[in-house]
């Protein structure tokens, strides 16, 4: 659906995106992380037909973005960062203007403003004007209106940024839905968020891809993928050396708490240790309060790709 | 045709959705009335050689509210667009931006033309109230409204070309206020210098809009102003035009 090859923007004096290329297949939902600044945005306007890149190709559905760019706009929905909108419009009046401009034939307008309102949740805004309207309401008259032509590829920037939780729940789950039988390409740095929702992940950091997997792989790939946290009372035993007795333990951290002590372990990837844990706390009489595996984040994958040479990085 | 109709009813909506065009309106009906109060109770007070038309088109508070109206008019056009940053929606749906700039234009035009159409109960009333012809033919009435929008289209033009330039509405009206101005005034240089060559004088000639007006206003059609003022409205949409795209390489 999307191919990216050798893309590159250079702005006056930097360069936003140096040699991206990717695909992204029919019905994926591609998840685009990044620090502020790694050239997102960058990106998804090149695809959206807003800006020219500098050099390289982008083609959408095999129209190439500059050179077809009508074919290839009108083959898509895009959601700009921000969701800038026409304050001095009414929700339905927007959303039919977009479609009208949008090619949706004339008699099927109505039809398809009456869902994308369903579907968003806009129906109890539909008279008001877009300027009255919260940040959670912008965002989704931006959806709607993306949804609107029934493009067969959504492109959205940052669609949850400034949402309250249960509002990102209920975009998280519409996207989901709509990955059905859309291609998405969406950008963020809520990482959860990518988690749940994308069968892909392109980890883009100053301009150039890092990662581009999925996120069970990324996942795998994180050196210290297990973490196991063990709550005891040990009495007089030496806590750390009893478990780093155990095959698999790297390294193990403790902090005292009155008569307990709270073990933090790394454990080698792959390898589950709980069951030599439990076993061992039963053979010394230790009282066990907690005894758990973490489960390393795309948060984790994420810090330790764009962090090792830019500390200060906060996602 | 259909995305250029859409874009088209939604500028002119626009218009209507802000303040500034009742401000417009009400500005310019306020100074285009006092004008013609003045001329009729001027004329009431003496005999004058020309009629009541004649003199509503060719007063200086006619020019003066003239000049005005161009900037508040245009100035929204693109620099809002930019500022709000829904100029990005806009050229990512399948449009093009020949129709985008298209479709400002002639949405200017028809809030333009919207301006005008009350002025034409002047001289209806004046008809109804005096039973006295307010101007000498029916020719001049078609003269001095077909002048109106040659103009209107040039200077329209030059106001949307200044506010595709910046995306601060305040600097569009300054750039576009001055550079009408300019216009405006580059017909009456051949008043005031008196010993420029004949060939300048002609040339600076064809930018006198109160000269065309005069000619027009008296029910003389002269084909040279036409194309003048259409050939300059396209020359200026065409930089307008190409000063739009160039926004994808200045980004």
């Amino acid at each position: 659906m999307i191919k990216v090859e050798n893309l590159t923007k250079r702005y006056a004096g930097q360069t936003a995106i140096r040699d991206l290329s990717f695909e992204v297949g029919q019905g994926e939902i591609m998840g685009f992380l990044g620090p502020n600044g790694a050239g997102k945005t960058t990106t998804m306007r090149i695809l959206a037909g807003f800006m020219p890149a500098t050099s390289g190709r982008a083609s959408i559905a095999g129209f190439d973005v500059f050179e077809q760019s009508l074919q290839a706009r009108s083959r898509l929905g895009y959601m700009p960062e921000n969701v800038p909108l026409y304050n001095d419009m009414r929700v339905t009046e927007y959303l039919d203007y977009r479609a009208a401009l949008k090619g949706v034939p004339h008699r099927r307008v109505a039809e398809r403003v009456g869902d994308v309102k369903e579907l968003c949740g806009l129906h109890e805004v539909e008279r008001k004007l877009i300027g009255n309207l919260s940040k959670g309401y912008r965002q989704r008259v931006g959806l709607a209106d993306a949804l609107v032509s029934e493009p067969d590829l959504l492109i959205l920037d940052e669609p949850t940024i400034g949402l309250d939780p249960n509002q990102i729940r209920q975009v998280r789950e519409l996207i989901k839905n709509l990955g059905k039988q859309h291609t998405i390409l969406l950008s963020t740095h809520i990482l959860p968020e990518v988690e749940m929702t994308c069968s892909r992940v392109i980890i883009i950091h100053k301009g150039r891809i890092q990662a581009c997997d999925t996120p069970e792989n990324l996942l795998g790939q994180i050196r210290q993928a297990g973490r196991v946290v063990v709550e005891a009372k040990t009495g007089k035993d030496d806590g750390v050396e009893e478990l780093k007795k155990i095959s698999g333990v790297r390294e193990v951290t403790t902090k005292p708490e009155g008569d307990w002590e709270t073990f933090s372990m790394r454990v080698e990837s792959g390898l589950d240790v709980r069951e030599e844990i439990f076993k061992l706390a039963a053979a010394r009489k230790w009282t066990l309060r907690e005894l758990s595996q973490q489960r390393a984040t795309l948060e984790d994958v994420f810090v330790e790709i764009t962090h090792s040479d830019h500390p200060e990085i906060s996602i | 045709m259909r995305k250029f109709w859409t874009l088209l009813i939604r500028e002119v909506r626009g218009y209507f959705h802000s303040p500034i065009a009742y401000v417009v309106l009400v500005f310019f009906l306020l100074v285009s009335g006092v004008d013609f109060y003045f001329q009729v109770s001027f004329m009431n007070q003496r005999p004058a050689s020309y009629t009541v038309q004649e003199a509503f088109f060719n007063s200086v508070f006619f020019w003066f509210a003239f000049v005005l109206i161009f900037p508040l008019i245009t100035m929204r056009l693109f620099a809002e667009e930019f500022k709000l940053g829904t100029i990005e929606p806009l050229m990512t749906a399948p449009v093009r931006d020949l129709q985008v700039v298209l479709s400002k234009f002639f949405g200017a035009l028809v809030f333009y033309i919207v301006l005008w159409i009350p002025t034409l109960l002047y001289f209806a009333i004046f008809q109804k109230i005096t039973h006295e012809p307010a101007a000498n033919s029916a020719g001049a009435y078609w003269g001095s409204y077909l002048m109106l929008l040659l103009l209107g289209m040039f200077y329209l033009s030059v106001g949307c070309f200044a506010s595709v330039v910046t995306k601060n509405q305040i600097v569009a009206a300054v750039i576009s206020f001055c550079a009408i101005t300019l216009l405006f005034f580059m017909g009456l240089i051949q008043f005031i210098l008196l010993d420029v060559s004949s060939g300048a004088r002609d040339a600076l000639g064809y930018f006198s809009a109160i000269e065309h007006m005069g000619t027009f206003s008296r029910g003389i059609i002269d084909t040279r102003p036409m194309v003048f003022y259409l050939s300059m409205t396209a020359f200026v949409l065409t930089l307008t035009y190409q000063a739009f795209q160039s926004r994808k390489w200045r980004l």
